[in-house]
């Protein structure tokens, strides 16, 4: 039982599940889940509440059962308790404090992130303003590698969305000459497919792979499908770069994904046995969101934002490039308007940063949601300024595959313009070698017969 | 010093070289820009876009004339509702769109239905638009397919503030052996009128989303009629004959080694589907 009592109002809690959810702010997947505090107040006493818990509690009290449940075993079993130990002492107020001060460096940060728990993070987080939450995780720094290096200081790299809702490849390969020539695609050239046919979508793997050898880009490919269609494609010896796979933040949500940790094992065994990166290793890319977990029933009455955490500590796992929060593609029942999309997308940002996890974002809503391409600019500064890994481009904003609303090609140069951030350094070089951008970074004028346009004939 | 400002084409709009390519694709490639901003007219057909995807999720659900075309096609339906009673509450509640309303739930016992092999749904979701449009013509593409597979087929089912999981509760008091939930999508600003089927087999609540076969972007200008139904049939027959449907199930009918390029459909249907539905023919049997 947590307990605190403000003037001559006492409030309880009657575990620790229970009052990490009451100390939430307040979104409407939380709401749905009936587990949201009641009143402002009661919002405000369990924060306070939580703000004097001692990290270690979190060791001694999982928020769902150590045996009924393998992620909670893997948080549990893969601590790291020599990087938890200088933090070990902590309340989650002082954590706040000091991951904010700043006689706590960038290489402090990184050597706590393996002793840092998911629901650690996720307790900090809610104890935080979103500048807070914006100024730690600029602080944190997480760089991976493929065929360019993610994740530098002062670059914002970018994932090339040139989705076709008939899986036409031609209009795949236009999509692409687009994004290439807006400097986009550093990240990840990625699509997702309508169909999960298994010719078609070595067809498209076979496509990117020519695209990305043809014109010697630095960069990788990735078919977005299930990962049990991601290994048979590498069996049947398709050209895959890296290994895809949605994920969640318990043992019973990552079944309605159809997946588990064993699974996921023998995916990153397959996928890193190809060797195809040439300056790094990592060959995972794995998606989250808020809700996902509640979607299928799967939350076990931990709130949206701790179970999205969770997902962290299975990503982690796999030395993953690419990692990114979906965060308003789920819907106004989790997420219900800008506000809460925008919170939502700084707190995974900031959790998944903290505990070593290569975060980007998909800064995105579907149109039943309260929000619109106004609230997008915002989170896309929000989340540049925090120093975000990766963002989406997508033509126009519009992925007419999808049919949901992200960041735009323009948005990419227009951020890199507004905050001075660079694409991954590889690809810059790229973009200039091709005199697609100038060595200040701006855009050039292409010419109508520039190399790229012999990618559709 | 006074600042002179001599205003250029070229400082109102830099066009993209490559509109060519918008042959191949709706997406909004080759759109220009002013310094790293969209042009005016861009940004304001997006916005139109967005508002006629705001209002097309609003448009009521109109069960009555989809009910009338099917009889047309010689089929009867019904109606049921969810337990979400409204728009608003369907929005934010999607656990009451996956069930029945006590009355629909009632009313369906009280019908004892004997059960079929196939039972099909028709729901609003969120789009009534796309269910409008695209929904009797699938029916209608799918009708000889399902003659072909000798598999019976219920009446048709029309639900009102429905989620996908609604299909199952229906199902599993109908004892229909496989459902599938014919919903429209989430609008996209290019598409407000997209159709998914959502296929289970031995539906019952509580089916996770793992065991369902998705196909989407049902529309003309997407996953045309004729091969929707073509799809959706070639996972019936292998879900008979697998026993089994979703991640377990994996659509290879566009396999040209096995059932030929979606192109060629006509032509492959007629040569390779009789091999499929001797198999689940057997099972439905057996």
């Amino acid at each position: 039982m947590y307990r605190i009592t403000i003037e001559q109002t006492s409030y309880a809690f009657p575990d620790l599940k229970a009052l990490m959810a009451k100390a939430t702010p307040i979104r409407s997947g939380d709401q749905l889940a009936g587990i949201a505090a009641k009143s402002m107040e009661e919002h405000v006493a369990a924060q306070m509440c939580l703000a004097d818990v001692p990290l270690r509690r979190f060791l001694e009290e999982p928020l769902i059962d150590y045996d009924k449940d393998e992620v909670t075993r893997l948080i549990i079993d893969s601590h790291d308790a020599q990087a938890f130990q200088p933090i070990s002492s902590l309340t989650v107020g002082e954590f706040r404090n000091w991951i904010l001060n700043d006689h706590t460096t960038t290489a402090m940060l990184s050597a706590a992130a393996p002793g840092i728990t998911p629901e650690m993070a996720a307790a900090v987080s809610k104890i935080m303003r979103n500048q807070d939450l914006v100024l730690a995780a600029q602080k944190c720094h997480v760089e991976t590698a493929f065929r360019d290096t993610i994740g530098l200081k002062g670059c914002m790299a970018s994932r090339l969305q040139p989705n076709s809702p008939t899986d036409d490849l031609k209009g795949i390969a236009a999509s692409i000459i687009d994004g290439l020539m807006y400097g986009c695609g550093d990240a990840v050239i990625g699509i997702n497919p309508a169909s999960d046919s298994l010719p078609l979508l070595i067809e498209m793997e076979k496509m990117l792979d020519g695209i990305i050898s043809g014109y010697d880009i630095p960069t990788q490919s990735c078919v977005l499908s299930h990962i049990t269609t991601g290994i048979e494609m590498i069996n049947r010896g398709a050209p895959l770069d890296l290994l895809f796979q949605s994920i969640a933040g318990t043992e019973k949500a990552n079944a309605g994904f159809g997946i588990n940790l064993k699974l996921l094992d023998e995916g990153y065994e397959a996928v890193k046995s190809l060797h195809r990166g040439t300056l790094g290793d990592n060959c995972m890319y794995f998606e989250t969101g808020q809700g996902s977990a509640l979607s299928s029933d799967a939350n076990f009455g931990v709130d949206e934002q701790t179970c999205e955490a969770r997902c962290y500590a299975v990503a982690r796992r796999y030395h993953p490039l690419l990692v990114n929060t979906v965060v308003g593609f789920i819907g106004p029942e989790y997420l219900y308007d800008g506000k809460q999309i925008t919170r939502a997308g700084l707190e995974d940002h900031f959790c998944g940063k903290l505990m070593g996890v290569p975060m980007g974002c998909d800064i995105c809503y579907t149109n039943h949601a309260e929000a619109d391409q106004d609230d997008m600019d915002n989170l896309l500064l929000l989340l540049g300024v925090a120093g975000v890994n990766y963002v989406m481009g997508i033509p126009g904003a519009d992925d007419i595959m999808l049919g949901y609303q992200s960041t735009s090609f323009h948005d990419i140069i227009a951020t890199r313009k507004m905050l001075g951030k660079k694409p991954a350094p590889e690809f810059e070089k790229w973009l200039e070698d091709m005199k697609l951008f100038n060595r200040d970074g701006r855009i050039l004028q292409a010419s109508p017969t520039h190399a790229l346009m012999k990618l559709v004939s | 010093m006074e600042t002179e400002i001599s205003i250029r084409t070229q400082h109102l709009e830099e066009n993209d070289c490559w509109a060519w390519l918008r042959q191949f694709t709706d997406a909004r490639i080759a759109l220009g820009r002013t310094g790293s901003s969209v042009l005016t007219d861009d940004y304001l057909k997006f916005r139109l876009a967005h508002a006629r995807a705001r209002d097309s999720i609003k448009m009521p659900f109109d069960a009555r004339r989809v009910a009338e075309d099917l009889h047309r096609l010689g089929l009867t339906s019904f109606e049921v509702d969810s337990k979400a009673g409204n728009r608003e509450t369907f929005i934010t509640r999607p656990d009451l769109g996956r069930r029945l309303s006590d009355e629909s739930r009632a009313r369906l016992k009280a019908m004892h239905y004997p059960g079929c092999d196939v039972l099909l749904v028709i729901a609003d979701g969120l789009s009534s638009k796309a269910v409008h449009k695209q929904a009797v013509p699938l029916v209608e593409h799918l009708q000889p397919y399902l003659r072909d597979l000798r598999l019976s087929l219920g009446p048709i089912v029309l639900a009102h503030q429905s989620r996908v999981a609604l299909a199952d509760d229906i199902a599993e008091l109908m004892h229909a052996k496989l459902v599938a939930i014919l919903i429209g999508e989430r609008p996209g600003l290019s598409s407000p009128d997209s159709l998914s089927v959502y296929m289970t087999y031995k539906p019952y609540f509580g089916r996770m989303e793992s065991e369902r076969n998705c196909i989407s972007n049902i529309r003309p200008e997407g996953l045309n009629y004729d091969a929707a139904a073509f799809k959706l049939t070639w996972l019936i027959a292998n879900a008979f004959d697998r026993r089994v449907s979703g991640t377990a199930l994996k659509d290879e009918s566009d396999d040209p080694a096995k059932y030929g390029k979606l192109a060629d459909l006509r032509k492959k249907y007629y040569h390779e589907i009789p091999m499929v539905h001797k198999t689940a023919l057997r099972i439905a049997i057996g």
